[in-house]
């Protein structure tokens, strides 16, 4: 089976120092990886490789085994990856459901439309998708004044407007309270398991990580040091070392 | 730019003389162009303000130095120091006048949007040019030639004035004293510390305000010491700060905002190019120069020396919810004030009637500007570009094809548009201030343009004859086209606002990674956006030519842009209703002032001033906030 993603000999350097050096991976169907490493290790630069907002300087990005290394982000996206920030990104400006028709209508490739008005469009497919991320309730809210848990989730379901294969998500529980870390997560692992969606995250919280990955990479100096099932990289000392040297300094 | 053009022939000889003199004219212009813009730009590093008073101080300084070189009691002292002495007190007193403006106006400001600082700025403009015609008069001034540096020396045989070989001189001459300032006193490193991070300065326990009065002394002394030095150079008149404003903003944004050597360098360059280009191609000259800049920020959107700025941007205005459909009653109030329009003109009078259609192509003009600037979040200081395209569109087919009204409005959207898709395409890509500036350029080069192709536009005299059809040419008949037109105009922005498109606009502005992420081409929704907006500007320009007869280049220089911008300020940006009202409301408030008083810019300075400090969410947003408390 061709993997959704593959990542081959990715390097990124700042100046002269490599962020990223020599890192490849592939991802599987339906597969849920996350990509660990202490501060620094390079993985919102590799990250941010995956999706168009870097270039790579020497390596390639495959996705469904074509070649998208360089593409812009909005290109990668019509090709099925949805995404996530790290910092939540909406339209202040809209509700939550035009938020969700905005990439519904993205998708549909029907933005420039000058005559009939947003607000009759794809309005059932906008309500299914807040449905699927549990925020119908809130269909009419601006996004403005949301807590962040539910921007989190309103992000999840913009992600999924254009039937993604494959979900970015960086950091996907950052700035969260604990006990809606998990529960985001498992909320996301079920979407993606029902819908066949491969999803590579980063992640701080090993619980999370632990809790939800199929199977986890271990990035540490712009190196991957490790890699596999959640139990056996626990278990590895070479990630133990990084975490608790991580946590020294 | 030297109105003495020196250089004066002595014999008849080859080129490479002339081509020496226009070089040193060229230095001796650049000298005085980086006096001035060294000002701006230092005040700029540091206060984040692109200051449209500049060329306002550099005015005072000439008229001040004037009047202490032969009026005052130094006048008395005569020789060097009546002379030199004038010159010196005249710049330092245009320094206090600019700390003094900093402390009691733009001090308050610093955190507005790009915006609002420039139309604060630009009222001061308004009420400099009326306290100076108040107290000097509309008649040129003409200085005393300079003590010790009266004469001319013989450059290859041509006569080249004494006063140019100093102002050569001084300019490197003030670079240089200007880096020992920065880099040598503690005053100066902690301005150049405040140009690179001001929270910073702020955290270590600068007094940022003493720093910020400081740097506007400074900045604003230098404009009047350019000033001033004009004096033995050329005639002091009251448009003296328009003339070097726009000069000096290109030479600062090129350069680099806020960076000294950059605007050194290019107002090397600029100058050179002028003083060559009239030898060239003497019909384009200051297409020429923007032309220049315009390249230089899409190559280098920055300047040629400048940096991205760092620490905290500016706050924007992006972020508020559309508002929701209005109320009843004011709904109510729009289809009264409609029947209104449509029932009352046949009683009203032919002076009424031109009134009400100016308004309409006025409303029209506002509301296509607010398309970008409000759901679209990008600042154009050159809107009556579109306008003026339009105009000349239909007075270039008057004028050479004969060609009647029903051609000229169906023509002047399309040519509008495909100027703002030109235009445009650069434009977009800039956010801020830069972004300002550039379409300031690009309404500069359209000014230049129907100002110096004279054969095809008219030049200054403009195209007159440019009447409406037989049918529409009775006012009434003309208010009823207006109405229409400018109706049409106004609801179909506001169906495209609420369309995809315009949700896609404010999504874009909003967030533009977000939009990015889902797929939406933020620059080619912005572009369209741009031509839309210009296309209806320019059936509001056009109708506007119609309704006068006639179009001359006023019909897109900047005052006609700072009318756009102050009429959807006026209104507020983030609203719908609000370009309507604050079109109204302004154009009405400039008629009734222009016949009350003579000084009805001042009074409209200080409207502006008021509204900037006091109402920055303007006449709808004020309105809102009433009904939402």
């Amino acid at each position: 089976m061709t993997p959704v993603l593959q990542a081959q000999g990715l390097v990124k350097a700042w100046g002269g120092n490599r962020a990223v050096d020599g890192v490849s991976f592939e991802l599987a169907p339906g597969e849920m990886l996350a990509l660990i490493g202490p501060n620094g290790a390079g993985k919102s630069t590799c990250f941010n490789m995956l999706n168009g907002q870097l270039r790579p300087d020497a390596g390639t990005v495959r996705l469904g085994g074509r070649d998208i290394t360089g593409w812009a982000p909005r290109a990668i996206w019509r090709q099925g990856v949805g995404r996530t920030f790290q910092v939540t990104a909406t339209f202040g400006s809209l509700t939550v459901l035009d938020n969700v028709r905005m990439a519904l209508l993205s998708h549909a490739r029907r933005l420039l439309g000058l005559w009939q008005p947003a607000a009759g469009l794809m309005t059932r497919e906008a309500e299914e998708l807040l449905e699927r991320v549990g925020m119908a309730d809130q269909a009419d809210r601006p996004c403005g004044i949301l807590a962040y848990g539910d921007l989190k989730r309103l992000e999840l379901a913009m992600a999924l407007a254009n039937r993604p294969r494959l979900l970015l998500m960086d950091e996907p529980t950052a700035g969260m309270a604990p006990a809606g870390r998990l529960a985001l997560m498992s909320q996301t692992a079920a979407i993606a398991r029902a819908a066949g969606i491969a999803v590579l995250f980063t992640e701080h919280d090993m619980d999370v990580v632990f809790n939800h990955a199929d199977r986890v990479l271990v990035l540490d100096r712009g190196r991957l040091v490790a890699g596999g099932a959640p139990a056996a990289v626990r278990a590895n000392p070479l990630v133990r070392q990084i975490y608790l040297g991580g946590m020294a300094d | 730019m030297s109105r003495c053009g020196a250089g004066v022939r002595s014999r008849a000889d080859p080129a490479l003389d002339t081509l020496v003199i226009q070089a040193l004219n060229g230095l001796a212009s650049a000298s005085s162009l980086f006096l001035v813009a060294s000002g701006l730009t230092v005040i700029f590093g540091v206060s984040r303000i692109v200051n449209f008073a500049h060329g306002s101080f550099y005015m005072l300084g000439a008229y001040l130095a004037w009047t202490l070189v032969s009026h005052g009691p130094l006048a008395g002292l005569g020789g060097f120091w009546g002379f030199w002495g004038g010159i010196l007190l005249a710049a330092l007193a245009i320094g206090l006048i600019g700390a003094l403006a900093e402390m009691t106006i733009l001090r308050r400001i610093y955190r507005a949007p790009e915006l609002f600082q420039l139309l604060a700025t630009f009222a001061l403009v308004l009420v400099v040019q009326d306290l100076v015609l108040l107290f000097w008069g509309p008649d040129d001034k003409f200085g005393p030639r300079a003590p010790l540096l009266r004469g001319a020396v013989e450059i290859l045989g041509l006569r080249f004035p004494r006063y140019e070989l100093f102002l050569i001189a001084i300019g490197p001459v003030m670079l240089g004293l200007l880096w020992l300032l920065f880099h040598r006193t503690r005053f100066g490193i902690l301005l150049r510390a405040a140009t690179q991070d001001r929270e910073m300065v702020a955290a270590l326990g600068v007094d940022q305000r003493l720093l910020f009065t400081g740097v506007f002394f400074l900045g604003s002394a230098l404009a009047g010491l350019g000033g001033a030095l004009q004096l033995p150079r050329e005639a002091v008149t009251i448009h003296m700060d328009m003339a070097i404003i726009v000069q000096v903003f290109v030479v600062v944004v090129v350069g680099g905002l806020g960076s000294l050597p950059g605007a050194f360098l290019a107002a090397l360059l600029i100058s050179e190019l002028h003083a060559f280009g009239i030898l060239a191609f003497p019909r384009i000259t200051l297409v020429l120069v923007f032309l220049v800049m315009a390249v230089v920020l899409v190559l280098r959107p920055h300047g040629l020396l400048g940096r991205e700025p760092e620490g905290a941007p500016p706050a924007s205005e992006a972020g508020q919810p559309l508002p929701g459909p209005a109320p009843r009653w004011l709904r109510g109030l729009g289809w009264a004030a409609l029947a209104l329009l449509l029932a009352l003109p046949p009683f009203l009078g032919e002076y009424p009637l031109i009134l009400l259609a100016d308004f309409a192509a006025l409303v029209l003009f506002a509301a296509s500007l607010h398309f970008i600037m409000g759901p679209g979040g990008m600042a154009s200081f050159g809107h009556a570009a579109y306008f003026g395209a339009g105009a000349y569109a239909a007075a270039l087919l008057a004028r050479h094809l004969a060609a009647p009204m029903e051609a000229g409005l169906i023509a002047a959207p399309f040519f509008a548009g495909l100027v703002g898709l030109a235009f445009g395409w650069f434009c977009v890509r800039l956010s801020g201030v830069y972004s300002a500036m550039l379409t300031l350029a690009f309404a500069q080069i359209a000014w230049s343009l129907a100002f110096q192709w004279i054969e095809v536009t008219g030049g200054d005299n403009g195209i007159l004859g440019v009447w409406p059809s037989e049918w529409a040419r009775g006012r009434l008949a003309f208010w009823y086209l207006s109405l229409a037109l400018c109706g049409l105009g106004v609801w179909l922005l506001r169906r495209a606002i609420h369309a995809p498109f315009g949700m896609a606009l404010r999504a874009q502005r909003d967030s533009p990674l977000r939009a990015e992420a889902i797929g939406i081409d933020a620059f080619r929704i912005r572009w369209l956006a741009f031509a839309l907006a210009a296309a209806a500007a320019g059936v509001a320009g056009s109708l506007f030519a119609y309704g006068k007869g006639s179009v001359f280049p006023s019909s897109l220089d900047i005052p006609r842009s700072v009318d756009a911008l102050l009429m959807v300020l006026l209104g507020g940006v983030q609203t719908l209703s609000g370009p309507v009202l604050g079109a109204i409301a302004y154009a009405g408030l400039q008629e009734q002032l222009a016949r009350l008083t003579d000084l009805w810019r001042l009074v409209l300075g200080l409207v502006i001033l008021a509204l900037v400090l006091f109402f920055p969410s303007g006449l709808a947003g004020a309105l809102q906030r009433r009904r939402g408390a």
